[in-house]
């Protein structure tokens, strides 16, 4: 009942036998153990499972391996490069966008693609654009911030005070 | 939690697909964008034998205006309708209904074709294509049907669509002038399914008379409800405060919500009341603007 599925993840190609049941994420912590992406709720909720496919961004725990076969698969460890750090990440660091850190991953995959479909998106989008991603720390308004210096620095703006707000 | 085994095939064209529903029979499920169908699979609510994957199949997704109808493809994306240009100049209700489905992930991969499909009296496109008074397009070995939206819906989870069956495209037809729509549901905090929900479109004459109704609920019955009286209440007069009332009305003493953590049933039939008055509202104010 195995199924040969072939995906590029990071750019990196993989050929894996799995079971057509198998879920993405699993296949991705599990046999190519990138355990950047996590699991949470595990029941489509909270996005901490989020990656991209085809540049989209999913829920990896409610995606089939076998949905992803011949796709791109791109998950945070794929963010930063040679030259440092992603604008994205960089903002999470620089505007305290993180506490205990779960949610990250996924806040940083779906704000990828949001800042891609919407390049200088408004405060009310960047939080319609983050529905799907749950924080049980930050309170949310440091990722909104670290949002707006990704895109700020991404468009070669000025990126904006750093000044966290802590609530 | 990970599924049942199950086999899988993501076949290359409609008739495969039906030759793999012929050899299946009623052990096998289709998947579109499986968010609907994973989750239940995950609780074991569901637990088909076959999966036969539909995304690989050309021609399935797809919206555009043609022979009088607005077409849209079974496999369209949720995301797609948000960024349709034809949608975002004349159907406004589908934005409002797209945002508030889920979140921006599940819309990524949930289809059109799929949360009507899953014949669910909780998802939002039901009620939105009730209002449209759409027209469910099914396809077999045998060639195609045409359902109307009404004889759509048979019970909880079930749907006009056979074992053998697929179903293809989602056909509205392209309103007259002067005509708006609108949607909204109450939700407990986004991503939630509804409390109520409410769709309505209205065609307006020169005059400001009422030419055609079109009001669906949702999640406040066992199946996807049409407001019929509602309907008969504002066709053929000017919309005053008093009709826009009494539809509310109406559709509030009609519809058969359950009591559940989202409310109890007096609650519910308030929101109904509250929402088919706000949404009538907003779409004579499209209509007129
Ligand atoms: C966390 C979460 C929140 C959600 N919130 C909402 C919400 O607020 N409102 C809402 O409306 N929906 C909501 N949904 C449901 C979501 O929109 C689903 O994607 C949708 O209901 C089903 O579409 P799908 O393409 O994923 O279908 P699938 O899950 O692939 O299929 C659903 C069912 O329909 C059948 N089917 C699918 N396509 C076809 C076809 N072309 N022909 C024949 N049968 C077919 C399948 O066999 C299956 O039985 C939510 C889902 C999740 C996970
Ligand atoms: S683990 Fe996938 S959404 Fe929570
Ligand atoms: S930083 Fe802890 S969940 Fe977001």
């Amino acid at each position: 009942m195995k199924k040969q599925i072939t995906i590029s993840v990071n750019g990196e190609k993989h050929t894996l036998e799995v079971e057509p049941r198998e879920l993405l994420v699993h296949v991705i912590r599990e046999k190519l153990r990138l355990t950047g992406t996590h699991i949470g709720c595990d029941t489509t909720s909270c996005g901490a499972c989020t990656v991209l496919l085809n540049g989209k961004s999913i829920k990896s725990c409610t995606v089939l391996a076998v949905q992803a076969d011949g796709k791109e698969v791109s998950t945070v460890e794929g963010l930063a490069t040679a030259e440092g750090l992603h604008p994205l990440q960089e903002g999470f660091k620089e505007n305290h966008g993180l506490h205990c850190g779960f949610c990250t991953p996924g806040m940083l995959m779906r704000a990828k693609e949001l800042l891609e479909h919407n390049p200088n998106p408004t405060e009310e989008e960047i939080r319609w654009g983050i529905a799907g991603n749950l924080c049980r720390c930050t309170g949310y308004n440091n990722i909104v911030k670290a949002i707006q210096y990704a895109s700020a620095k991404m468009q070669g703006k000025e990126t904006p005070s750093t000044e966290p707000e802590f609530v | 939690m990970i599924p049942a085994p199950f086999d899988y095939a993501a076949p290359g064209s409609l008739e495969e697909a039906f030759s793999l529903l012929e050899q299946h029979g009623d052990e096998a499920k289709i998947l579109a964008g499986g968010h609907s169908l994973i989750p239940m699979m995950k609780l074991r609510f569901a637990s088909p034998e076959f999966l036969i994957d539909i995304n690989n199949i050309p021609g399935l997704s797809h919206i555009k205006e043609e022979d009088g109808y607005l077409k849209i493809g079974a496999l369209t994306r949720e995301a797609e309708l948000e960024t349709s240009e034809v949608i975002r100049a004349k159907y406004p209700i589908f934005l409002d209904a797209t945002k508030l489905i889920a979140d921006p992930q599940v819309r990524n991969m949930g289809t059109v074709g799929g949360n009507i499909a899953h014949g669910d009296a909780a998802n939002d496109h039901p009620a939105v294509m009730m209002a449209l008074r759409a027209e469910v397009v099914i396809s077999s070995a045998e060639g195609q049907r045409t359902v109307p939206i009404d004889e759509f819906f048979y019970g909880f989870y079930m749907t006009a669509v056979q074992p053998n069956e697929i179903l293809t495209e989602i056909r509205i037809p392209v309103p007259g002038p002067r005509t708006g729509n609108a949607y909204h549901k109450l939700e407990r905090k986004v991503g939630d399914y509804a409390t109520a929900g409410v769709a309505v479109q209205l065609s307006l004459d020169e005059n400001g008379v009422c030419t055609y109704a079109g009001i669906g609920l949702t999640n406040v019955n066992p199946v996807p409800m049409r407001a019929a009286r509602s309907e008969e209440a504002l066709v053929g007069h000017k919309l005053d405060a008093e009709r826009i009332e009494l539809a509310g009305q109406y559709a509030s003493e009609d519809c058969n919500p359950s009591s559940d953590l989202r409310g109890d049933e007096d609650y519910k039939r308030a929101v109904v009341k509250a929402l088919t008055k706000r949404m009538i509202n907003k779409a004579i104010e499209r209509a007129t603007s």
